[in-house]
């Protein structure tokens, strides 16, 4: 079991996020359509996922968070705090111990796919950030 | 070697101790073997801050010589060993110990000792005098079987030992020979209001006192009998009545002498013998003895210049300007604090009650600072005594700057005003032209100029001078904030309303499109869609302004620690019917949230689940409620006091009034929070004088207050407008909301963007009143324009498919989020703590 279908294209909040559930973990998806018209990324891949807890608030809200770029990176911006988290890294840019973790997310003509294995790069930094 | 001349120093004190330290950042020093003779058991110690010593600071701590400095610069020091002849003929000096050092030339520093009256038993057991480490310790020792404590002299020192005394635990005298504490810096006025202090503090003040005897006491060591009769039991008895310079070894020697002692010098420093100096509190200048480091400092100065050959650094006096803490009472005296000068004014100004006493001394055509005294708040030290020193014009009306009213900054003097030859800190001599080079060289923080330049390392008096001096240089160097939105618009606040009203831009997509680039973020997104809603008021959760909200606003509610939200319906000045109240209450119990009374009169209700919260407010909008906009940068709440239909002082009808405006004003967009309050009559139970907009009601009409704020800073309103009839005060109130929603900063209250804003009060009254920008019209419409698309955000929400889509917690489940737990308390929920969710049972509430 690898990519899952979570739900639609249009369930998703443009240029925003949405939380899933997914084997239990509740994954918060962003979709951001506007990536094209930048340089931000090097696929322009218009979804993200990640998981939806954030470990300064400490409540699961990140889906709830403004997505947007600072320095070049793509983040979202904890609603609690305000801490960003790299959508792509899970790293927090205002902390380098802290990290979330990050999962793959892709859109298969009208489904939003999402494999919770953690994407692979990042299982080390995330192992490294929280321990 | 040999050929090096020899440079002896008599006495390692404070000013001692600092010639040295100048001498060996001069090339001169090279010429010299440099010897010096320190009479103390240790090298050179602050004396100023000796009472820290009281306070658990070591010797060590208070030392003024870094590790290895005599050694590092090759001087020999003979610690503990004093000098006690000189031979001018021969030129040698000789010590107690049989030293003789031969010298070319010669700097007596030998400091000063404390003047002790000859009273028939001044010198019975316990009688001490409060100026070196050994005198401190022989206090402490005695203020261990002793019960009682006396000091002698009511002035600057005595006042500082008989806080020693208070803080070694015994009841503590002052006795004064003077009418009133402090004479030399302070007048009468000033000192009552001290003595109250200090009295307030439990010290027991007694002046116009001469002690005539000291003998044996019956409770105590030492009994003082004055020459009125009166007595005063005490253990200890300490001296603080003056000092005298210590110049026997120079008038032993035949150099030219005070008649009150001090040894003469010339601006030189030289004594009459040309190879001989003095510095520091032995020395006699004018006829002057200068009891404080400044000086002594400056007299050293010139004396490393002398010797390098340097002719133009001369001593030509120094200010007595002092400031200080006395027993926890601010204290400071400026110049020609007692208008001696010829044709000089006073303005004074003495609040009994918050018992603080300020006078300035004014030149006769009122335009110069010659002196100034501050007793109990002396904030505006610095900014005076530049006035003072610099001799830099004084505003139009000088009592500015000692009344309280505004705020310090407001009649401050900038420190852009200061030439860069102002002396910032007179102990190290540092001007501003120096702290601004350094900091062109790479300072940036307060430690890095005190590394620098030695400023503010004194008696720290210039410190906030100094911080002062270095945020606005910064600021001039570009370090200034950025004044762009952030990293995607390069405009400011104010730009983009101009941007978006000339262009009539409807989107966040449009503006970034056009002016920005990137994706924006949390600080561009939710600014403007705060200005798209001011200007054209759509919904904001339309399907362009959705993504851009603050959580709270995206979802209508103000998301708690736990991510809950809590629900803040309107209540309309805080006026509510006993069924309303009732139906908030059913609500509340349906969904079990947790229910409390705000600062703002109305109700919030906690704990609601994000999913939960269409339900909620389907049933509040049933019930006739609507949004209260708590989430937003908006109106919050018009606070009101019951008013005139019931109040027996009510003078006209607040409540009326307050709900009134906060259904004129509700779901207006701005800048930050808005708060209003009315009162009804001028005892201000709404406390409207809080608020951005508050209004009072008088006999003549409404008197309107702007710009007051709570919170972190808090501010009084300023009084806008008086005896108003309704529809003028709403005229007003449009115009200058729609002003300040206009020109504000992002999250800038209206306090502090009046604050910040060229011309202040006066300039907004021109704007708002007189109309001087021809504004008026413009912005009373665009305040209409708000008004008629007003609509409640929720029931728009609750009645759209699409917008009740983001309440969903999960998009593909109807699950929820399992990490909200509540426990009780009082019988109501509260989100569970991080240790009750590891190790309590837990009442799951859902
Ligand atoms: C609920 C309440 C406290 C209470 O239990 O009474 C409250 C709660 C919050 N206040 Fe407040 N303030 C509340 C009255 C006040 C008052 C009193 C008043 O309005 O009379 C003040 C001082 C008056 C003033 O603002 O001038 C006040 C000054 C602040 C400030 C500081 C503002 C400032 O200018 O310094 C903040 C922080 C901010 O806005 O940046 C703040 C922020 C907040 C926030 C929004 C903090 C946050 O982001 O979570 C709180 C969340 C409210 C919520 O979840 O519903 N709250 N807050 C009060 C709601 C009043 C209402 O009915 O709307
Ligand atoms: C408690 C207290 C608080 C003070 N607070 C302030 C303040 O807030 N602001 C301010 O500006 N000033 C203050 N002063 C005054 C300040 O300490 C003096 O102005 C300063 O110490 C003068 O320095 P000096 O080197 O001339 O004298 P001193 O520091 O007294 O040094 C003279 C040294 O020479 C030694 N000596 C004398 N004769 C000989 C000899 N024949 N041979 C060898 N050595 C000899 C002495 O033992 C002494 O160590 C305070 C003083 C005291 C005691
Ligand atoms: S402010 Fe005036 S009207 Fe209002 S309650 Fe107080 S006394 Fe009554
Ligand atoms: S004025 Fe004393 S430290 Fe600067």
């Amino acid at each position: 079991m690898q990519w899952q279908n979570v739900c639609s294209v249009a369930d998703l909040a443009e240029n925003s996020g949405v939380c899933a559930l997914v084997n239990g973990l509740q994954v918060a998806i962003f979709y951001i359509p506007d990536i094209r018209s930048t340089n931000l990324s090097l696929f322009s891949n218009p979804v993200y996922a990640i998981n939806n807890y954030d470990p300064i608030g400490k409540a699961n809200v990140l889906s709830r968070g403004i997505v947007g770029d600072i320095n070049g990176q793509l983040i979202v911006s904890s609603p609690l705090y305000k801490q960003h988290f790299n959508l792509e890294t899970g790293r927090c840019l205002e902390n380098e111990t802290v990290a979330v973790p990050v999962y793959a997310c892709r859109i298969d003509e009208d489904r939003v796919q999402v494999d919770t294995r953690l994407v692979a790069p990042l299982r080390q930094l995330i192992k490294q950030g929280t321990e | 070697m040999s050929e090096k001349q020899t440079l002896l120093v008599i006495g390692n004190g404070m000013v001692g101790q600092h010639f040295l330290a100048t001498l060996v950042k001069n090339p001169i020093k090279e010429q010299y073997n440099i010897v010096t003779f320190c009479e103390e058991p240790r090298a050179a110690y602050d004396r100023v801050h000796l009472s820290a010593f009281f306070s658990g600071t070591s010797a060590k701590e208070l030392s003024l010589v870094e590790d290895g400095f005599f050694e590092q610069n090759d001087i020999t020091i003979h610690i503990g060993d004093k000098a006690v002849s000189i031979d001018r003929e021969q030129k040698i000096v000789t010590s107690e110990k049989g030293i003789q050092v031969h010298y070319d030339k010669l700097v007596l520093a030998t400091g000063s000792y404390p003047f002790v009256p000859p009273v028939p038993g001044h010198d019975r057991p316990q009688c001490l005098v409060y100026r070196t480490i050994e005198d401190l310790e022989a206090m402490t020792e005695a203020a261990k079987t002793g019960k009682v404590g006396t000091v002698v002299g009511g002035g600057l020192l005595g006042l500082e030992a008989a806080k020693a005394l208070k803080d070694l635990g015994l009841q503590t005298h002052v006795v004064e020979f003077a009418p009133r504490l402090m004479a030399v810096q302070l007048d009468d006025a000033g000192g009552a209001m001290l003595r109250r202090k200090i009295e307030a503090l439990g010290v027991v003040v007694h002046t116009s006192k001469n002690t005539s005897l000291i003998t044996d006491g019956e409770q105590c060591v030492n009994k003082m009998c004055f020459a009125d009769g009166e007595e005063l039991e005490t253990d200890i008895v300490l001296f603080s009545a003056g000092i005298r310079p210590r110049d026997d070894i120079a008038r032993a020697c035949g150099l030219d002498v005070g008649q009150r002692g001090g040894i003469v010098i010339n601006n030189d420093c030289k004594t009459s013998d040309p190879d001989i100096y003095a510095i520091g509190e032995c020395a006699l200048w004018n006829g002057m003895i200068y009891g404080l480091v400044a000086p002594g400092y400056a007299m050293a100065r010139t004396v490393v210049n002398n010797l390098a050959g340097n002719i133009d650094s001369s001593f030509t006096g120094a200010d007595m300007s002092t400031k200080l803490k006395l027993m926890g009472v601010d204290v400071a005296s400026i110049g020609d604090a007692h208008a001696k000068t010829q044709g000089a004014m006073v303005y004074s100004y003495q609040n009994g009650a918050s018992e603080v006493y300020k006078r300035l001394v004014v030149s006769e055509d009122k335009k110069y600072l010659l002196g100034a005294v501050l007793v109990g708040d002396a904030a505006g030290y610095s900014t005076l005594l530049q006035y003072c020193l610099n001799g830099i014009e004084l505003p139009e009306n000088p009592d500015a700057l000692i009344l309280p009213s505004r705020s310090d900054e407001s009649v401050g003097l900038g420190v852009d005003a200061l030439p860069a030859s102002a002396t910032v800190c007179s102990c190290y001599n540092v001007t501003k032209g120096s702290i601004c080079s350094a900091i062109e060289a790479g300072c940036t923080t307060v430690d890095d100029l005190k590394q620098q330049t030695q400023a503010a390392t004194g008696c720290g008096g210039c410190a906030t001078l100094v911080k002062s001096v270095l945020n606005s240089e910064l600021a001039k160097q570009g370090y200034a904030v950025n004044t762009d939105l952030c990293e995607h618009f390069a405009y400011t606040r104010q730009d983009l309303v101009n941007l978006i009203r000339v262009k009539q831009i409807k989107t966040f997509t449009e503006l970034l499109t056009e002016h920005g680039k990137g994706l924006g973020c949390e600080i561009c997104k939710p600014t403007v869609a705060s200005i798209l809603a001011s200007q054209w008021n759509e919904h904001i959760l339309e399907t362009d302004h959705a993504a851009l909200q603050d959580t709270n606003d995206k979802f209508l509610a103000n998301m708690q620690k736990d991510g809950t939200y809590s629900v803040v319906p309107r209540i309309t000045g805080g006026e509510i019917s006993p069924d309303m109240l009732i139906a908030l209450g059913q609500v509340g119990k349906k969904y079990q949230l947790y229910t409390k009374i705000t600062g703002g009169q109305r109700v919030d209700l906690f704990g609601a689940r994000l999913e939960q919260l269409p339900l909620i407010w389907k049933e509040l909008i049933d019930a006739g409620f609507e949004s209260g906009h708590a989430y937003g940068k908006s109106l919050r709440t018009v606070k009101s006091c019951v008013g005139s239909s019931w109040c027996r002082y009510g003078v006209d009808d607040s409540v009326s009034l307050a709900i009134e405006l906060e259904n004129r004003y509700k779901g207006l967009r701005s800048p930050h929070k808005i708060k209003f309050a009315v009162s009804g009559c001028t005892r201000e139970c709404a406390e409207a004088q809080s608020k951005d907009v508050g209004v009072i009601a008088t006999e003549n009409g409404w008197n309107l207050y702007v710009c007051g704020n709570g919170g972190m800073k808090p501010r009084h309103a300023d009084l806008f407008a008086t005896g108003l009839d309704k529809a003028t005060l709403i005229k007003t109130i449009d115009r200058f909301l729609s002003f300040y929603v206009r020109t504000a900063d992002r999250l800038q209250r209206t306090s502090v963007w009046m604050e910040n804003m060229e011309g202040g009060l006066d300039y907004l009254k021109s704007v708002i009143i007189d109309d001087k920008l021809s504004l008026g019209e413009e912005l009373e419409q665009q305040m209409q324009t708000v008004i008629d698309t007003y609509q409640c955000e929720w029931k728009t929400t609750i009645e759209n498919e699409e917008k009740l889509k983001h309440f969903r917690y999960f998009i593909n489940s109807d699950a929820t989020d399992d990490n909200v737990i509540f426990v009780e308390e009082r019988g109501q929920i509260r989100p569970a703590r991080d240790e009750e969710r590891k190790h309590f049972n837990l009442v799951e509430v859902a």
